[in-house]
């Protein structure tokens, strides 16, 4: 093993860390504001992949199935807020026991519309080159997937952080009703959150879909690594997502390079000990 | 006229039936005391008021509408501001996040940033600062001016001087003094009797629930009964 080695593999745990951030950061949000466990932000990974598929099917641009494909998530998940979670009023059991619900819907929706086959996204040309720095090859599709990672992250991170908007979103984790003491309207805000969600969720899902493939199923295979994600970074925390994408990206790749045998032990480990350590995670609230 | 009224409401907090039937009126350009022990009714009633727990029976007008079922952010942008028992500042916000957020019906009567910091100066020295590193005071002072942030035509003021030292308090108690003078219209609950007495222009005395006692403040401090059985003094 030499530092080839630990550098290809750094690499290829940073990316899958970067795809992971995608997925978590939406989920983590809706936490924070929501204070739910969105079980069907699996599927919005999932059905952002078939969507894409579909696009690229009919119109053969990979490039018009990334935006496509997280606007039309997008908007099924503003009409799940909407139409089905804010009825039940501010009750966190019943909307995540709906979620549960929508999350096997989703899953023989798809079923029935792509089938049960293992279907591929394939990228662009370009994408499918390598760039070969010091005799190591970086495939140019990872490259670009920590790319979209960091522009998502820093687009997220500015609004949040730099504006009125992200100040309400912040308030409203911080203190729901007292938000609305103040006049926010945090259904709105719950809205414009669970809708994100499911677009960065999405974008994932169409990002993912070229190496890890999209077949019945992975809605459930993926939930949990997401899970593993924001427990370890802390619920709410954007920072906690961005971190926790990176460990678990990087502990999942190490643990698969170095023992095969007990991979899943090196995700599951660090999270079963930070709940044991500090239960909110690493930047978590209480 | 009063800008506020409150009609026979009865609130439940969880099972406990809390508010018993309770009314009051809030003059305009007036600070009306609501005085009571601890656990009678007094933080529910603001609840009530703001709706984070509406009630089942009675009606609370506001403006001349009736806003009982009304939703709290939208009874907030109608000009019912509020400053909370415990202050409640978002602690992960910024001093002048706080007070952005709240940013609302400029055109009311002019609160904005300016006015806040020049109402309370170290605020501007904290403004970068994350709400939970403030002082009691600090944070009772950006409540206060959060509360103002969002114009309000009346604000609900839920034990301002909770857990403050004295010489803190006096500050807090000047600046609703200014507040008074500028006509504002306050609803001030207070446990310490004789702090609110010193602003308060009428007083209701709370017990179990209900209003039992309303006078003038002079009124009440001459009342030995009334003090010793509901206010402990």
């Amino acid at each position: 093993m030499d530092t080839k080695f630990w550098v290809i593999q750094a690499f290829n745990g940073v990316s899958y860390g970067a795809l992971l951030f995608l997925l978590a950061s939406g989920l983590s949000l809706i936490f924070g504001v929501m204070r739910i466990v969105n079980l069907a932000h699996g599927s919005f990974f999932l059905l952002g992949g078939y969507v894409a598929l579909t696009v690229i099917w009919t119109t053969n641009s990979w490039l018009l199935a990334l935006p496509v494909a997280a606007l039309v998530i997008g908007v099924v998940g503003l009409l799940m807020e909407r139409v089905f979670l804010r009825p039940l009023g501010f009750d966190p059991l019943r909307q995540v026991l709906l979620t549960v619900g929508f999350a096997y819907l989703f899953q023989q929706a798809a079923l029935d519309i792509w089938g049960g086959d293992n279907l591929d996204i394939v990228p662009p040309g370009m994408l499918k080159e390598s760039a070969v720095v010091g005799g190591v090859y970086f495939p140019m599709y990872r490259v670009f997937m920590i790319g979209m990672a960091v522009v998502m992250g820093l687009i997220l991170w500015l609004t949040m952080e730099k504006t009125r908007m992200g100040a309400m979103i912040r308030a409203t984790v911080d203190d729901s009703e007292m938000a609305r003491g103040v006049g926010i309207d945090t259904s709105r805000v719950s809205m414009f959150i669970f809708a994100l969600g499911a677009f960065l969720a999405a974008l994932g899902g169409v990002i993912g879909g070229a190496f890890l493939g999209i077949y019945p199923g992975l809605d459930f295979v993926i939930l949990p690594i997401a899970f593993a994600v924001v427990i370890i970074g802390g619920m709410g925390s954007l920072t906690g997502a961005a971190v926790g994408s990176l460990l678990v990206g990087l502990a999942d790749n190490f643990g698969k390079a170095l023992f095969p045998e007990i991979s899943y032990f090196t995700i599951y480990a660090p999270m079963v000990l930070i709940l044991a350590l500090k239960p909110t995670g690493l930047f978590g609230r209480e | 006229m009063s800008i506020l009224e409150v009609q026979d409401i009865h609130t439940f907090y969880g099972d406990a039936y809390v508010l018993q039937g309770l009314s009051l009126k809030v003059e305009e350009g007036q600070i009306l005391g609501l005085l009571g022990r601890n656990g009678v009714g007094k933080t529910t009633l603001v609840n009530s008021i703001v709706g984070f727990n509406p009630p089942r029976r009675g009606k609370i007008i506001f403006k001349g509408m009736d806003i009982t079922h009304v939703s709290s952010f939208e009874t907030v942008r109608g000009g019912m501001g509020l400053v909370p028992q415990g202050r409640r500042v978002f602690p992960s916000l910024s001093v002048e996040e706080n007070l952005k957020v709240a940013e609302r019906g400029a055109g009311r009567h002019g609160w904005n940033l300016e006015r806040v910091y020049a109402l309370f100066p170290h605020l501007r020295e904290r403004r970068a600062q994350r709400a939970r590193t403030l002082s009691g005071g600090e944070q009772q002072m950006l409540a206060i001016g959060r509360g103002l942030m969002t114009n309000p035509d009346c604000l609900i003021m839920d034990e301002p001087s909770e857990g403050l030292a004295p010489i803190i308090i006096q500050g807090v108690w000047e600046a609703i003094g200014k507040l008074k003078g500028e006509g504002l219209s306050i609803l001030l609950v207070e446990q310490n009797a004789a702090l609110a007495l010193k602003l308060i222009d009428y007083v209701h005395v709370m017990s179990k629930g209900r209003v039992v006692y309303s006078a003038a403040p002079q009124e009440l401090w001459a009342n030995e009964e009334v003090k010793s059985s509901f206010l402990g003094i």
